[in-house]
């Protein structure tokens, strides 16, 4: 399923390692309906692991930061462990200074595998 | 007997009656000679009719003046016996005294030659420039040495009346207080002159037509006056009979010729100019004549050769310096004791970053997006193509995009209301050390709020708004935040350091 808006797309689709979200363009508050309709079936679909593939993401300003704490949030309530992957440095720089990535996993670029959270007892045990 | 003593009257040892007394060895009667000199003729005319030589070591050292006896008889042998044993007696009295008051006078001449060169040093230090001039994006060294006998070296910076810089560098003949005085003559000259007329040739003409009438006899002045452009390098020289300077541009030494006759010399003298332009990085050295003229031990000459030579290794003025004085001192034994003085004026154009040198910053980019949704992105754009020539790194370029757009967005929410009319103002500066993004807004004197750090637990628990990290980002991405008012518009100015 895919749900198109001005230079924001959003994919989900279930991959035998989980839900995945993949985010394209630029996320901010003109994606919100659309990253909020697609958080909303991902959540839905998603057993316990939910990806969000940010390879494709042009842009993250301080909405779609808001954007990502709302799904976080959704995600420890239902026990779903989130992964943020295909970040780029910058964006990498943001999660750590937001401390999202004390609250999702984060795939570094090259490894196969996630990174455990770096707060004890972060979200994948909340 | 009568015996005149003529007291104080210095005895001209090359009158030729000098040399007839010492071979007659006794007393000369003056009526029994046939010898007309200027010392007979003064004793005649004083009455003396005998003359004694006072002889010691075998040299004339005075001669005893005796006039007519009392009673009208002539000296007779024993007379002229007593005469001579008496001046034998007082022979080595007069030499002791004579060498006495030859060291006395030696003395005072020695002191009278140590005051005349306090003096001309005194003339000299009063005259020669206190420091150099600051240019920015130039480096101007100087170094004077006065030789043992204070020479006529002079070197002076004088601002122009058209934004130049004036190097003056000179030499006049001679040496102690004359050369002093005309030194300061022509240094006043030249001051004087600069100030009505810019032109190197000129200056040079009119002090010349000044000077030629004033100049004792045998003295002239040799002088160069260079008038360089700080902002574009263009240097016009003129020289008055002076060395050559010498240039080193990176790729190799050339002289920088002009011609013309020393200054005091010849009334009506004209004077070429010649200009080039110094660039970035190069190194020009003017110099006087006491460096290349230096003679060590052996009598060789320092020469103009080795002095240019110097200057194609040093690309920097003040190792040039003392690149010139290294091998100078191991050249001569003793520079302390050169012949003439040691004058050295490096002017050096300083190698600038390719981004603005100048501390006042460029504006790369003026422009406005109107207040709505997504304008933010544009901005964030434009930014960043201003930004690229200056080839910040990466990291920087993201974090500035990312606080520029938080800025923009919150100038058209909260400063402007959104309202599509009202722009937000954007401009780029740059300068040696920073790059700084105003973000001008209608949001007058309203302070921004002061960014807590997001309760991200809170947030993710659904107790606090997950929004509120505009500021918070803002702050962590740029080096300074400054807020302030400009009239009715508030300007949110973001800095980073380059």
């Amino acid at each position: 399923m895919t749900i198109e808006q001005a230079r924001f797309s959003v994919e989900v689709r279930n991959d035998p390692a989980g839900t995945v979200m993949s985010l394209t363009g630029e996320l901010n508050g003109i994606a919100g309906d659309a990253f909020e309709a697609a958080a909303a079936r991902a959540l839905g679909a998603a057993r316990s692991e939910l990806t969000l593939d940010f390879s494709a993401t042009t842009y993250v300003n301080s909405t779609g930061m808001a954007l990502i704490v709302g799904l976080l949030g959704r995600a420890r309530a239902a026990r779903i462990t989130v992964t943020g992957r295909g970040l780029d440095d910058h964006k990498q720089e943001l999660f750590e200074i937001t401390r999202l990535s004390d609250f999702m996993n984060i795939e570094v670029a090259g490894t196969a595998g996630d990174l455990p959270n770096h707060e004890p007892g972060g979200c994948a045990h909340a | 007997m009568s015996v005149e003593k003529q007291r104080h009257r210095e005895l001209d040892l090359t009158d030729p009656f000098v040399a007839y007394l010492l071979a007659v060895d006794g007393p000369v009667d003056l009526s029994t000679i046939d010898i007309e000199t200027p010392l007979v003729t003064t004793m005649r005319s004083a009455g003396v009719q005998l003359a004694v030589p006072i002889v010691a070591h075998g040299e004339v050292v005075g001669v005893l003046s005796v006039g007519p006896r009392r009673d009208g008889h002539a000296y007779d042998r024993d007379d002229r016996r007593l005469l001579s044993r008496l001046t034998d007696q007082a022979a080595p009295a007069l030499r002791l005294a004579q060498l006495i008051r030859g060291q006395e006078a030696q003395v005072r001449e020695r002191e009278r030659i140590t005051q005349e060169l306090r003096v001309a040093r005194l003339i000299q230090q009063q005259f020669l420039p206190a420091g150099v001039p600051d240019v920015p994006g130039w480096r101007i060294g100087a170094y004077y040495r006065p030789a043992r006998e204070v020479g006529g070296d002079f070197y002076d910076f004088l601002d122009l009346a058209d934004g130049r810089v004036a190097i003056v560098i000179g030499d006049v003949t001679d040496k102690g207080v004359p050369a002093a005085l005309v030194m300061a003559t022509t240094r006043g000259l030249l001051r004087e002159i600069a100030h009505q007329v810019n032109e190197p040739a000129e200056v040079l003409s009119r002090v010349n037509e000044r000077l030629v009438h004033d100049i004792p006899p045998n003295m002239f002045v040799t002088c160069q006056f260079a008038a360089f452009e700080p902002a574009t390098g263009l240097l016009t020289i003129a020289n008055a009979g002076h060395n050559v300077p010498y240039v080193n541009n990176g790729h190799g030494v050339c002289d920088v010729r002009a011609t013309g006759m020393p200054l005091g010399l010849i009334a009506g003298s004209q004077y070429d100019q010649h200009q080039i332009t110094i660039t970035a990085g190069t190194c020009m050295l003017f110099h006087s004549d006491g460096l290349a003229e230096a003679r060590n031990p052996e009598g060789r000459l320092f020469g103009f050769p080795r002095v240019r030579d110097l200057v194609g290794r040093h690309h920097q003025g003040d190792l040039l310096i003392d690149g010139l004085l290294a091998d100078l001192a191991g050249f001569a034994a003793d520079p302390v004791s050169l012949e003439d003085d040691v004058t050295l004026v490096t002017l050096e154009r300083e190698v600038v970053d390719p981004a603005p040198a100048d501390l006042r910053p460029t504006v790369l980019e003026d422009f406005s997006v109107a207040s709505a949704s997504g304008n933010e992105r544009d901005a964030r754009l434009r930014v960043a193509a201003a930004i690229e020539p200056l080839h910040l790194p990466d990291a920087t370029v993201e974090r500035l995009k990312t606080a520029v757009a938080e800025a923009v967005m919150n100038a058209m929410e909260h400063g402007n209301g959104f309202d599509p009319d009202v722009p937000v103002d954007i401009r780029v500066l740059a300068s040696a050390d920073a790059v700084s993004v105003e973000v001008y807004d209608q949001g007058g004197d309203g302070a921004l709020t002061e960014a807590d750090i997001p309760d991200l637990g809170a947030k993710l628990a659904g107790t606090q708004s997950p929004r509120g990290w505009g500021l918070f980002l803002i702050q962590n991405m740029v080096d300074d935040l400054f807020v302030e008012t400009v009239g009715s518009r508030r300007l949110v100015r973001l800095e980073v350091r380059r």
